[in-house]
C-alpha cells in the first residue's frame, strides 16, 4: 500500500507492507535512525514519537495509520545549529548516559512543556512514568526539563 | 583529605568553560546523542544488507529430534536457514564461554534452557526473517527439567550436560575462601551468633538497547567486519579468532554507540556468532537485532545465589567472624565472565568493611536448565552479592543485640590506619576512610532526627523504616599475575598523539556503553599535558583504530585504562620536556611544568607552550641528541593492584499498612571514589545505580515456572523502576585517594548497584520490627511484604 505523511514538515511517500511498524517505517525505509526500538510491547518508550503533535509510542503504530498525518522525531527538535531548549536542558544537567531513551523522553517533555511550561516534579515524573531509562536514576531527566522550563521563561 | 560536598538539587549553572583538567565539564558525546545523530549497532546499514531472525526453544530441557527446514527455504525473501546439524558441519556448532565451559551456538543434541537457539533464518527484511522462523518445523523430545537449584544435585535429578564427556551429574564448581577451622574457633567462643538465610534471586540487566551485530565478511580480502554491542570489542575479536578459525588481523570489530551494558554485553552470545556465519553463508552484510524477549530469556542474568549468612560477635557489638555457604545458580552453561582464578568473582570481599578475627566460605555451584550468564547487571564480579550477604547478616546481628545498625557499623570498622589492609580472605584494600563518610550520610539523612520521627510514627501505628548499608569494593581487575579472561591478561592500552598543531587523539581499549568516555578521559590527558579537552578526540570501540585491552565492565575504565592514559600522557609530556629544554636551551632539571607549557625556574617569562612544543617535534630545525621526531607514545597499564571505593547509604522507606506498597521516600549515598574526574559523571552513575538497587530490592525477578518456563519474558514481566518509584536522590561524597593509581582514582561505576539492595531492604525490615520480621527476601513486592507482615515470609525460590 502507499502511505503519505510529513516527517518533521518534510511530504514523504512510500509504498509499504500494511503491517510495517511506524518504528520500522522512519528507522529502516527513511532512516531516521534517532527514534529507537527496545520492547515491542510499549513499555520502554525509546520509540516515542509525535502524531499530530501527540506523544505515541510508534513501536504500536502502523505506519499506515499515519497516512495523511504529521510525524515529528528527536531530529525535528533542533532548529537548524539551534537545539530546543530541552536539548540543551538534558545537556547541562546530564539528562542523558547512553543516549537510547533519550530521543523518546525529549519528545515527551516537549510535548509536556508545550502544555504545561511550568512543571513541577511530580508532574515531570508522572509525565515520564510510561517510559524507562537505566542510566540516569530519573533526578537529572527532571532537572534537565525543570532548566528547560526556566530558560524558556527567562527568554520570553 | 576528606571534602564535603552540599548536596545539590537544582541548581543551574552553566559552568562548562573549565579549560583543563578536572571538574565538571559537560559532555562530548552528547551533541550527536540529542539530536539522533548516535549510532547504534541497529543504525548501521549497507547496501544489500540482510537480515537474520533466531529460531529458540520452547522448552528447557528436550531432545531435538529432528529439524524440518524445507518450507522455510522456500518462503519468500529467504536467503539462507542453517541449523545445528549446518554449524557441525563446519565445526562451529559449539563455543567455549568466558568461564572455560562450552555453550552450543545451535542445538545439536539437546536444548537446555527455554529461549536456547536452534536454528536461524537469513531474509531480506526483518519481517520475512521472522516469518520463516514459524516455517521450520522442529520435532522435540521434551525432557524433564532440572529447575529447583536445591535439587540439582539430588541423585536422581536428570542429567544436563551430556555433552561433557564423563560428566554424571549437575555439578558445576566448588570453590572456598578463608580458614575454615580458624573461622569455627571463632564462632565457638562467641558470645553471639546469628544465622540468616539469604536469597539473592536471579535478575536481568535489561539494557534498553537489546543485543545485535553487523557482520559484513569480504571472502575476496578474507575480512571480517563486525558491528556489536559489545563492551569488550579486542577481547571478542580474539575469541572469534580462536571460534572461527579467522585470522586474528582480518577480524575487525566495531562497538559503535551502545544502548546501555551493564554486565550484559560482555559475554559472547550465539547471536553475533550467527550472524558471522550468516555473512559468510550469503556472501552479504547480514544484521541479528534480539528482540526484548530474546534479551530478557537467553542472554546474561545476574545473581542467583541462594546464602546462608553466620556472624559471631560480643555481647558489646564487636563483630569476630563471618561465615557464609553459597549454592550458585549457573544455569545450562557456565557463561560466567570472571577472571579465570575466581569462579566465583570477587564474591570474596563478604567480609566487608570490618576488622574481623576470622572467616569463611564455601559454595557449590551447579547447573539447571535456565539461561546461562552469572556475572551481569552492574555486579562488579559478585561484589552485589558480597555486600548484600554482609550488610543483611551485620544488621541481623543489630537486631541481635538491640543495637543501632550505625553504631555497630562504626564500631566495627577498618581503621585509617590499618590500610593497606588485608581481609581474612586475602584481598589487600589499598586505602579508606570509612568513618567520615559514615557520619557524612548521617549527617545529611538527619539521622538522629529520623529515628525520633520514626519512634513517633511506630506509637501511631504508621510504618517507616531507615535502612543503612555500607560497602567496600574491589574493582579495577586485575593484576595480571593472577587475573585473566580465557590466558588473556587484564591490562588495557592506551596510545596518545598529538598533533603538530597541539591537537591530540587519545585511543582506549575500553569502550563507554553511556559512561562518558569520550568526555572523563578527554579530561584526564588534559589534566596530565596541559591540551583543553576540547583539543582531544578519544578514539574507542573499534579494533582496528585502538590498541589491545580488555574492555569495560567489572568499573575498571577508570581504574585501569584511566590510569593508562595519565600514564601516556606523562610520557608524551617527558618527551615534551627534552624538546623544551632545546627550544629553551637549558637543561631538563632547570624546567618546571606549570599546566600546558615548560617555564624556566626562576624566569616564568621564558617557556614554552605544549602546542609550541609539539610543532617544534613534528617541524623544522633539530632535535636534541637521540629524540626522535613527532609527539607521541603507547602503552600498556598492568594494575598493581584492584582499587577499593567505598560508601555509605541511607535509606527511608514508609510502606502502606493496608497493601503493604513500599516507597522508597529518601536516599542519601555518600560515595568515596577517591579522586573525583568530572563530579557530574560520577553523580549520574551513582544515581544510575541507586535506581537499579530499587529494582532488585522492590520489583525485579526474573523466576521460572516448574516446566522451566521463564515468567520474566517481557518488560510487563519483568519490572523496571520508571520516575514514579525513585526519589530524588542525595548525594554527598568523600576523597581517599588510591595510593597505587597515578592520578588517585578508583572505580565508581557499580557502587550503587552494590550498595543500594541491602539498604532498601533492610529499611523494609527495620519498617517492619513491629511486627517482629528480622529479614524478608528481595523482591519485597507488595505481596511479598504482606505475607512477611502475617509472618509468612518465605524465599521467592
Amino acid at each position: 500500500m502507499q502511505v503519505t505523511m510529513t516527517v518533521n514538515d518534510v511530504e514523504v511517500t512510500a509504498e509499504i507492507e500494511g503491517r510495517l511498524l511506524l518504528v520500522h517505517f522512519l528507522r529502516d525505509t527513511l532512516s531516521l535512525t534517532g527514534t529507537h526500538w527496545g520492547c515491542d510491547t510499549s513499555n520502554c518508550g525509546t520509540c516515542v514519537v509525535w502524531l499530530d503533535g501527540e506523544p505515541v509510542k510508534s513501536c504500536t503504530v502502523l505506519a499506515a495509520m499515519a497516512d495523511g498525518h504529521a510525524v515529528r522525531t528527536v531530529e525535528g527538535l533542533a532548529r537548524g545549529a539551534e537545539l530546543d531548549p530541552i536539548q540543551e536542558g538534558f545537556m547541562q544537567c546530564h539528562g542523558l548516559q547512553c543516549g537510547f531513551c533519550t530521543p523518546g523522553m525529549m519528545m515527551t517533555c516537549r510535548a509536556l512543556l508545550d502544555k504545561n511550561p511550568d512543571p513541577t516534579d511530580a508532574e515531570i515524573r508522572e509525565a515520564i512514568s510510561g517510559q524507562i531509562c537505566r542510566c540516569t536514576g530519573y533526578s537529572t531527566i527532571v532537572r534537565s526539563v525543570r532548566w528547560a522550563s526556566v530558560h524558556e521563561a527567562a527568554n520570553k | 583529605m576528606t571534602t564535603v560536598e552540599e548536596p545539590k538539587t537544582t541548581t543551574f549553572d552553566d559552568n562548562d568553560q573549565k579549560p583543563v583538567g578536572f571538574g565538571r565539564m559537560l559532555r562530548k558525546e552528547d551533541p550527536r546523542l540529542l539530536r539522533g545523530r548516535g549510532r547504534f549497532t541497529d543504525d548501521v546499514q549497507l547496501p544489500g544488507m540482510l537480515h537474520l531472525a533466531i529460531l529458540r526453544s520452547p522448552f528447557a530441557h528436550a531432545r531435538v529430534v529432528s529439524v524440518d527446514t524445507s518450507a522455510a527455504e522456500a518462503a519468500p525473501g529467504v536467503k539462507a536457514v542453517v541449523t545445528g546439524e549446518t554449524l557441525k558441519g563446519l565445526g562451529l556448532a559449539w563455543m567455549p564461554t568466558l568461564s572455560n565451559d562450552v555453550q552450543a551456538v545451535l542445538a545439536t543434541d539437546k536444548v537446555r534452557f527455554q529461549g536456547q537457539e536452534v536454528a536461524f533464518v537469513v531474509a531480506e527484511d526483518r519481517y520475512a526473517a521472522r516469518d520463516a522462523l514459524e516455517l521450520i518445523d522442529v520435532e522435540y523430545e521434551v525432557l524433564d527439567p532440572v529447575i529447583d537449584v536445591r535439587q540439582a544435585l539430588a541423585p536422581d535429578a536428570p542429567l544436563i550436560r551430556d555433552d561433557l564427556e564423563g560428566k554424571a551429574d549437575n555439578h558445576c564448581f566448588d570453590w572456598e575462601t578463608g580458614d575454615a577451622d580458624e573461622t569455627e574457633a571463632v564462632f565457638a567462643r562467641a558470645d553471639v551468633v546469628v544465622q540468616q538465610d539469604i536469597v539473592y534471586p536471579r535478575v536481568h540487566p535489561a539494557p534498553m538497547e537489546t543485543c545485535g551485530a553487523v557482520a559484513d565478511f569480504d571472502a575476496v580480502e578474507g575480512k571480517l567486519k563486525l558491528w556489536s554491542t559489545t563492551q569488550a570489542p579486542h577481547a571478542h575479536r580474539t575469541l572469534y579468532a580462536i571460534v572461527a578459525g579467522l585470522p586474528e588481523h582480518k577480524i575487525q570489530v566495531i562497538a559503535p554507540d551502545i544502548g546501555g551494558g551493564f554486565g550484559n554485553k560482555v559475554p559472547i552470545y550465539p547471536g553475533y556468532v550467527c550472524a558471522i556465519v550468516g555473512s559468510i553463508v550469503t556472501g552479504k552484510p547480514v544484521k541479528w537485532m534480539e528482540d526484548r524477549s530474546e534479551n530478557l530469556i537467553s542472554t546474561g542474568f545476574a545473581r542467583d545465589y541462594i546464602m546462608r549468612g553466620e556472624i559471631a560477635a560480643t555481647r558489646d557489638g564487636k563483630i569476630l567472624g563471618i561465615r557464609t555457604n553459597v549454592l550458585a545458580d549457573h544455569g545450562a552453561f557456565n557463561g560466567t565472565a570472571a577472571p579465570v582464578k575466581y569462579p566465583a568473582g570477587f564474591f570474596g570481599v563478604f567480609t566487608g568493611s570490618y576488622d574481623i578475627e576470622a572467616a569463611y566460605c564455601k559454595m557449590t555451584a551447579v547447573y539447571t536448565n535456565k539461561a546461562p550468564g552469572g556475572v551481569a547487571y552492574a555486579c562488579s564480579f559478585r561484589i552485589t552479592e558480597a555486600v548484600y550477604l554482609v550488610e543483611r547478616i551485620v544488621d541481623c546481628l543489630a537486631a541481635e543485640l538491640d543495637m543501632d545498625p550505625a553504631e555497630l557499623r562504626l564500631k566495627n570498622f577498618i581503621q585509617p590506619d590499618q590500610f593497606p589492609y588485608t581481609t581474612k580472605t586475602g584481598w589487600v584494600y589499598d586505602s579508606g576512610n570509612y568513618e567520615p563518610t559514615m557520619r557524612l550520610a548521617m549527617d545529611i539523612a538527619g539521622y538522629a532526627d529520623l529515628r525520633r520521627e520514626q519512634e513517633e510514627k511506630r506509637a501511631r501505628g504508621e510504618l517507616m523504616g531507615i535502612g543503612i548499608s555500607f560497602f567496600t569494593e574491589a574493582v579495577g581487575a586485575g593484576p595480571r599475575k593472577n587475573m585473566d579472561i580465557l590466558g588473556l591478561g587484564m591490562a588495557d592500552g592506551c596510545e596518545l598523539r598529538v598533533h603538530p598543531t597541539g591537537k591530540a587523539v587519545v585511543r582506549l581499549s575500553v569502550k563507554t556503553q553511556g559512561q562518558g568516555h569520550e568526555t572523563t578521559f578527554a579530561q584526564i590527558v588534559a589534566e596530565e599535558i596541559g591540551i583543553p579537552p576540547a583539543d582531544i578526540e578519544v578514539v574507542h570501540g573499534d579494533t582496528d583504530q585502538t590498541p589491545f585491552g580488555l574492555g569495560t565492565y567489572g568499573s575498571r575504565s577508570t581504574p585501569v585504562s584511566g590510569a593508562a592514559a595519565a600514564l601516556v600522557a606523562r610520557k608524551v609530556r617527558d618527551k615534551a620536556q627534552l624538546i623544551a629544554s632545546a627550544m629553551l636551551e637549558v637543561t631538563v632539571a632547570d624546567l618546571d611544568w606549570v599546566k600546558g607549557s615548560f617555564q624556566v625556574k626562576g624566569d616564568p617569562a621564558k617557556a614554552v607552550t605544549i602546542q609550541q612544543i609539539a610543532m617544534r617535534a613534528h617541524g623544522a630545525g633539530d632535535l636534541p641528541e637521540g629524540v626522535e621526531g613527532g609527539l607521541e607514545a603507547q602503552i600498556c597499564y598492568n594494575p598493581s593492584n584492584l582499587t577499593y571505593p567505598h560508601g555509605a547509604y541511607i535509606c527511608v522507606v514508609d510502606i502502606d499498612p493496608g497493601t503493604a506498597q513500599v516507597k522508597v521516600r529518601r536516599f542519601i549515598a555518600v560515595d568515596d571514589c577517591g579522586t573525583r574526574i568530572n563530579p557530574m559523571i560520577i553523580e549520574g552513575q551513582i544515581h544510575g545505580g541507586l535506581t537499579d538497587g530499587v529494582g532488585m530490592a522492590l520489583m525485579e525477578m526474573i523466576s521460572f515456572d516448574e516446566d522451566g518456563n521463564c515468567l520474566g519474558a517481557s518488560l510487563m514481566d519483568y519490572l523496571i523502576p520508571t520516575a514514579l518509584e525513585v526519589p530524588d536522590w542525595e548525594t554527598g561524597y568523600t576523597v581517599t585517594p588510591s595510593p597505587h593509581h597515578p592520578i588517585g582514582a578508583k572505580g565508581v561505576g557499580e557502587s550503587a548497584t552494590v550498595g543500594s539492595p541491602p539498604a532498601i531492604v533492610n529499611a523494609v525490615v527495620d519498617a517492619l520490627k513491629p511486627y517482629g520480621v528480622r529479614h524478608a527476601d528481595m523482591p519485597l513486592t507488595p505481596s511479598r511484604v504482606w505475607d512477611a507482615m502475617r509472618g509468612r515470609a518465605t524465599p521467592p525460590i
